[in-house]
Order: C-alpha cells, then structure tokens, then sequence
C-alpha cells in the first residue's frame, strides 16, 4: 500500500526532519536531483482554483526531471459531468505515479486515499488540511531560525477559521520551549479544541487582541488574512480592520530577527512597504513551498539520491 | 429477565423504551429469515418502561450499533433454554454507517456512496469525529 499524506500528523516529527534535511540537500546540489524523477509523472487534480500550491508542485515535479498533467479546475474535469472523486482517482491512477489534489469539500482526499494505488498528497481540502503548507512553513522557520524549538511565534488575524494556522500549531506542539502567542479579535479566536490541544501538550500561550503589545517578544509572526463577511456586524469590522494591518510603523518595537511569514494570498493586511524590510520572509516561504514539495515526491515514491 | 418463548437465540433487552423500532431498522432485522419480536412498554423496575428485542436463533448482531443507541442495553445470550451469555453494551470505538455527518462542506455530504465512518475521540463526554472532516458528533 503507497504512504500518503492527507495531514501534517501523518508524518512523524523524524520524517519532517528527513524532509527539510532533503529539502536543504535539493538546494546545495541541485544537479544531483535534476534527473532523479526521469519517466515519473505528478498529477495535479485542482478541483478549486490555486497559484502557489499548484504551480509549486509542478514546478518541483518538472525540477526533479519529471513531468506533470493535471487541471486546474473543476470545470475543465469530469468532475463537472457529476463523476465522483472515487471514479476520477481510479481513473487517473492508471496514467501517474503520484497524484495532488485539491478539493473543496473536506475529506475528499481521504476518499482518494483508499482507492488509490499511488500515493495521494492532500494540496488542501476545503477549510480542512493543508499539510503542504504547514512543512514549507516549517522549512522556512528550520531555514531562517535554524531550529524548530525555543521560538516564540505570534499567531494573527483570522485564527478561527485559518486552517494553515491551526496545522501549524499542531505540528510545532512537537517540538520543545515553543511560546504561541494568539493575536486576533474577539471574533476570531482559536477554536476551543486547538486550545484543549495546547493545554494538553502543556504548551504556553496567551491570547491577545494587540499585535503591538505582542510585537517585542516575537521570533516569528505568522500573519493571515482577516475576512469581512467573517464579523457579525460592520461596526466591530471597521473598528479592528486597521490593527491586524501590518506596516513599517508597528514594527518598530520588533526585535530585529523577526521573521514575518504569511501562507499567501495576501489583501492588505501586509502592507507592500514591508516588502523590503529584511525581516519579510513571505516570498522566500513561496521559495521553500518548492523545495519541500521536492523533497516530499521523492520521500512518498520511495527515491533517493 | 424475561428469555421465554427463546430456546435458542438472543434477547435484547433493556432498550429505552420506543427505541426498539430503530434498533430493529438499524440492525437489518427486516431483512432476516428468523423469527422475531418486539415488545415495547414492557415493565421494568429500572427504567420503568422498556423495550425487548427477541430472535429466535443466535446471529452476529453488530454489537456497535446497539452500543451507540444506547449503552445500557443487555444482550443475552439464550442456549436450551438457559442464559448462556450477558453482555453489556459500551460505547463502540468505531460507528459505520450508522449516523451521517452533518457537516455541508464534508465530501460525504455531496458522494452518495461514501460510508459513513465516526471514531470516538471523547469516551466520557461521548463525543464522535468525522473520519473525513472530523466534525464534531455527541451522542445525545
């Protein structure tokens, strides 16, 4: 039976270490790798609409010297013609050696999962998963921080339904001294079972609803986006729409190697004059969403250099 | 407990009482050659009123499911007459098919043909989660 990945728990805390340690490898010797998936074939089955997560898959297929077919909507599938996600994995199954896909319904790539024979990576399953962005996340912070444990990392804007954000609390509860600290409105907390969650890893966290009183003791701040139609009224959106807007301003008491990271797409809550502070590290965690997906092919077909 | 007019087979009892009509459907009980019988309002010193469930052979019965519908329920197992077996039903690790997510963004909620699968995450509290979405399910 092939290995998959539908969640970032399906990996063990050693695998990750395995993936970021090859993700690292990738990038120093390049050449070694150029080839390595020659005659392999990605699919990408996007049944939802994606820039980062598709293209960076295809991307890191293409680096490995393999090829990719795919679509990139439901529309352009027979998906459209009512055919089931059991019927279409069965299908595509016959024609690759790995598939990736996203799905807007949850649990969609679980249903693939026990059908397929090649490994099934999950790119996002509605308001679900998304592991693949929680191991770039987690190669970025390795690549900038040079470890994993001992961070302080401040968590901002919509944590109740950013599912990028809840994963990656998941995945750092395994590792040691992490501090989080819970930056959103009132509206947009964590949801109760990511707090019983920390409670029972014993790790340390606060909630607040000031990001720059939470500013100086960051490592790291992990910004997302905060959706109108998420208030319940207009008032409450126009009051705390502006504080969750980073800008050159609130950073000022930010320690000086903060790493400010955002899963993408971005609106407005980064402003583009952070672009250039060093200390943005958005576009270069685009970066690593290659490398990790690189890493992770090889990992789930079983190559090594 | 009453096991008359069972030589040999199972007695269900302890139901709630009005529950025996969903456990009868739940169980496929409609779909079995064997005898069987339903007795509801019967007395009962514990709950006052309950419900029995009588078939006359003994036949794999899922366990699961009389467990999910109610915990308190006894099965009995009847041999020549005599109480061979009691067994006492607990909440099952596992439920399938026996209750639909009710989450609208769940891929079960669109695909027809899915099982339906809940794993208990929560014994005391008796809290079940999705297999696909893992949304929330308490057993009332």
């Amino acid at each position: 039976m092939s290995r998959n990945l539908i969640n970032i728990t399906d990996l063990t805390v050693e695998e990750i270490n395995k993936l970021i340690e090859t993700a690292d490898d990738i990038v120093a010797n390049h050449a070694d790798y150029e080839d390595i998936c020659r005659h392999k074939k990605l699919a990408t089955l996007f049944f939802e609409p994606s820039t980062r997560t598709r293209l960076s898959f295809e991307a890191a297929m293409l680096e490995l010297g393999g090829s990719v077919l795919g679509f990139s909507s439901a529309n352009s599938s027979s998906a459209a013609k009512g055919e089931s996600v059991s019927d279409t994995i069965m299908t595509v199954g016959n024609y690759v050696d790995i598939i990736a896909m996203r799905h807007p319904k949850e649990g969609a790539p679980i249903v693939a999962a026990k059908r397929a024979e090649v490994p099934i990576i999950n790119a996002g399953d509605g308001g679900h998963f998304h592991p693949t962005q929680t191991l770039t996340d987690l190669l970025t912070i390795k690549r900038k921080k040079g470890r994993l444990n001992n961070l302080t990392i401040g968590l901002c804007g919509d944590l109740k339904f950013g599912r990028t954000v809840h994963s990656l609390i998941e995945a750092m509860l395994r590792y040691e001294g992490i501090k989080f600290v819970l930056i959103s409105p009132d509206e947009l907390k964590v949801p109760e079972y990511v707090i019983e969650n920390m409670q029972k890893a014993g790790a340390e966290f606060y909630e607040t609803e000031s990001l720059e009183d939470a500013m100086p003791e960051l490592d790291i701040l992990y910004m997302t986006r905060i959706q109108k139609e998420r208030f319940f009224n207009e008032e409450d959106y126009v009051r705390l729409k502006d504080s969750y807007i980073l800008n050159l301003e609130k950073l000022d008491n930010a320690k000086e190697d903060l790493t400010i990271m955002h899963p993408l797409p971005r609106v407005n809550e980064i402003s583009v004059e952070v672009d250039d502070d060093p200390r943005a590290c958005y576009f270069f965690q685009a970066l690593c969403g290659k490398h990790i997906r690189m890493a992770l092919i090889l990992f789930l077909l079983g190559i090594e250099k | 407990m009453d096991i008359s007019g069972v030589k040999n087979g199972i007695v269900i009892d302890h139901i709630k009482a009005g529950k025996s009509m969903q456990i009868y459907d739940l169980l496929g009980l409609g779909k079995i050659d064997n005898t069987v019988a339903l007795i509801k309002n019967a007395s009962s010193e514990k709950y006052g009123k309950k419900d029995i469930i009588k078939i006359d052979e003994i036949i794999d019965l899922d366990y699961d499911v009389l467990g999910y519908v109610d915990s308190n329920i006894t099965v009995n197992i009847v041999e020549d007459n005599r109480l061979a077996k009691k067994l006492h039903m607990e909440l099952p690790e596992k439920l399938v098919n026996v209750v639909k997510c009710k989450n609208p963004r769940c891929i079960t909620s669109v695909e027809q043909e899915i099982v339906h699968e809940f794993r208990l995450v929560d014994k005391e509290k008796k809290i079940y989660r999705c297999c696909y979405c893992d949304a929330e399910h308490r057993v009332k």
